[in-house]
């Protein structure tokens, strides 16, 4: 029996290992090609090693400015998605209205619709608007805060919603008034939650293909520029960018769990 | 994005909620609702009366001089008749996917609920690690990894389960296992949700009933993550049906899905009317899913 339950947790640990390997090779392979030397442009194979492609990132022509435009789009739609799904998400906790059912299905849709049903709705609005002509830069910011505005709401809501509504209470009770109930105890609680949702937004936007693709007109973010390099053969340096990607956003990730055991934040 | 949130993102999304709190009954709630519920109803509900509308248009017009209101109901018959094919496809290879992505994440998730211990949280960051990086990018590192003379199709010729001239690349196989690869976080993070909750007495007290480790999982571990188990397939297989980044990178257009007949079909042969007829078919078969399987397995809360 006891040999038995021995075999089973080794089991499950280790098949748990190779699934975690199967979601990591890529990546692995993203910082190998990284140093790629590709001896023809199509060539997806590791051919020799070089570090060109760290000394010169921006050596493909365009590739540093879509990088630079998916920042600035992301930037934008983060703080657009964070401000609007913030206020949602309180007033699905906190206040009572009438047609919840309606809002709440409103809210759920877009995350159960398919990205490329999204992008072309949007496509054939702004084309029935007349405005085909002129999509770019704006068209795609507005598309992002559309489909971020959804998972930020759930993400702040999870939090409101586990939050002790009697620490508002107690404050209330020693003085303060509603304005600073809300300022000194219930947004630091929520904050973890809305810092939560604007990553998560970030990254949705930074990394959205399909969407874009339909509304992007002749603006270039860095999905549209890999993908328009597929075809053409990828620059090694595409996975310059990648690799530095996953460095920066491992950082983030481990210093917030620092930070969070550093200063317990209460449950 | 901290561990724990990612978690609450995705179990959240069909996950039961605790008690509502107090409410106040006041204006100031439309007021909180409003921006973003304008935001949604402009750039979300709108365009999909548009698409509607489009999917009905005059199939003669053109992009140039217009489209005329015709009810043309035979552009969904034709769009049927004419992509068959890639819309069955879509549906297979979503679908093997989703079991696919299942039949893996369920260990992990379950090892990262019960077995990891002071691991728990290195595990759940090394799961959500692959979204650190872009889409496009990890797909195309799967053309270097499955390539022809990479190690796995070297290692499958070595093993004889690969013919000499065998491939990997440009075929279902490597567009399916881009697509498992790629909606696997989503599976995992549901499952683990739901599995976490799980009130291990209660497994104790099948034990003690006598129920050997298969009984107490497939009695009790089983159905009390069954809420996880629906939002993941859910959350797998609706963004794999209408994914075309995986056929179009892995495949070739005998792999194509139907999002690449909308894409092109929207982007390149602008014949509007048929690509609208595309995407609301694709959208009404998910929202017929979705609705059959929720109320199936029983999950109320949307959000």
């Amino acid at each position: 029996m006891r040999i038995g339950r021995w075999i089973g947790d080794h089991v499950i640990m280790a098949l748990a290992m190779v699934v975690l390997l199967y979601m990591f090779l890529p990546i692995f392979f993203v910082v190998l090609m990284s140093f790629n030397d590709p001896t023809s442009r199509l060539s997806y194979e590791f051919d020799g090693f070089t570090l060109n492609n760290w000394t010169d990132p921006c050596a493909p022509s365009g590739m540093c400015g879509a990088v630079v435009t998916s920042l600035q789009i992301g930037f934008l739609a983060t703080i657009g998605a964070t401000l609007l799904g913030t206020l949602v998400a309180f007033a699905l906790v906190r206040h009572r209205f009438r047609g919840r059912a309606a809002t709440s299905l409103l809210i759920f849709l877009p995350m159960a619709t398919p990205e490329v049903v999204m992008g072309s709705s949007l496509l054939a609005l702004f084309t029935s608007a007349g405005l085909s002509g002129s999509l770019g830069f704006w068209s795609i910011l507005v598309a992002h805060i559309m489909f971020c505005l959804s998972f930020v709401v759930v993400t702040v809501k999870a939090r409101l919603a586990g939050l002790d509504q009697s620490l508002e209470q107690a404050a209330m009770d020693l003085y303060a008034n509603e304005w600073q109930a809300f300022w000194r105890v219930t947004f630091p609680l929520v904050f973890p939650g809305i810092m939560a949702a604007a990553l998560l937004s970030f990254s949705l936007s930074f990394d959205d293909f399909i969407v874009t693709n339909f509304n992007h007109g002749n603006t270039i973010t860095f999905p549209m520029f890999v993908w328009g390099s597929a075809q053409r053969g990828i620059p090694p340096e595409v996975n310059v960018i990648g690799t530095v990607m996953f460095g920066i956003a491992l950082l983030l990730v481990l210093g917030g769990g620092l930070l969070q055991r550093r200063r317990p934040t209460p449950a | 994005m901290s561990v724990a949130q990612a978690g609450a993102v995705t179990g959240g999304a069909l996950g039961p909620e605790p008690a509502p709190p107090r409410r106040r009954r006041s204006r100031a709630g439309y007021w909180l609702l409003l921006p973003g519920m304008l935001w949604l109803v402009v750039f979300f509900l709108v365009p999909t009366i548009q698409l509607a509308a489009t999917s009905l248009y005059d199939p003669n017009g053109s992009l140039d001089a217009g489209y005329a209101m015709t009810w043309s109901f035979s552009n969904y018959t034709h769009a049927l008749q004419q992509f068959q094919a890639p819309f069955l496809r879509s549906l297979l290879y979503a679908g093997v996917a989703t079991v696919l992505a299942l039949l893996l994440a369920y260990p992990l998730a379950y090892a990262i609920a019960f077995k990891a211990g002071r691991y728990k949280n290195l595990m759940l960051v090394m799961v959500i690690a692959p979204f650190f990086t872009s889409f496009l990018v990890r797909t195309l590192a799967w053309k270097s990894i499955l390539s022809d003379n990479g190690i796995v199709v070297n290692v499958l010729q070595a093993l004889h389960i690969l013919g000499p001239d065998g491939r990997l690349l440009a075929t279902s196989v490597a567009v399916v296992t881009g697509l498992t690869y790629n909606f696997l976080p989503f599976m995992v993070l549901p499952l683990y949700a739901s599995l976490e909750k799980i009130d291990l007495r209660l497994i104790e007290a099948g034990s003690d009933l006598y129920a050997d480790g298969f009984t107490a999982f497939r009695k009790i571990t089983l159905p009390l993550s069954m809420p996880g188990l629906v939002a993941g397939t859910l959350l797998t297989f609706i963004p794999a049906a209408g994914d075309y980044i995986n056929a179009e990178l892995l495949g070739t257009p005998r792999q194509y899905m139907i999002g690449n007949v909308i894409d092109s079909l929207f982007l390149v042969q602008l014949d509007y009317p048929a690509a609208a007829a595309c995407s609301v078919v694709l959208m009404l078969a998910i929202v017929v899913m979705v609705l059959v399987y929720v109320r199936r397995a029983g999950t109320e809360e949307l959000i």
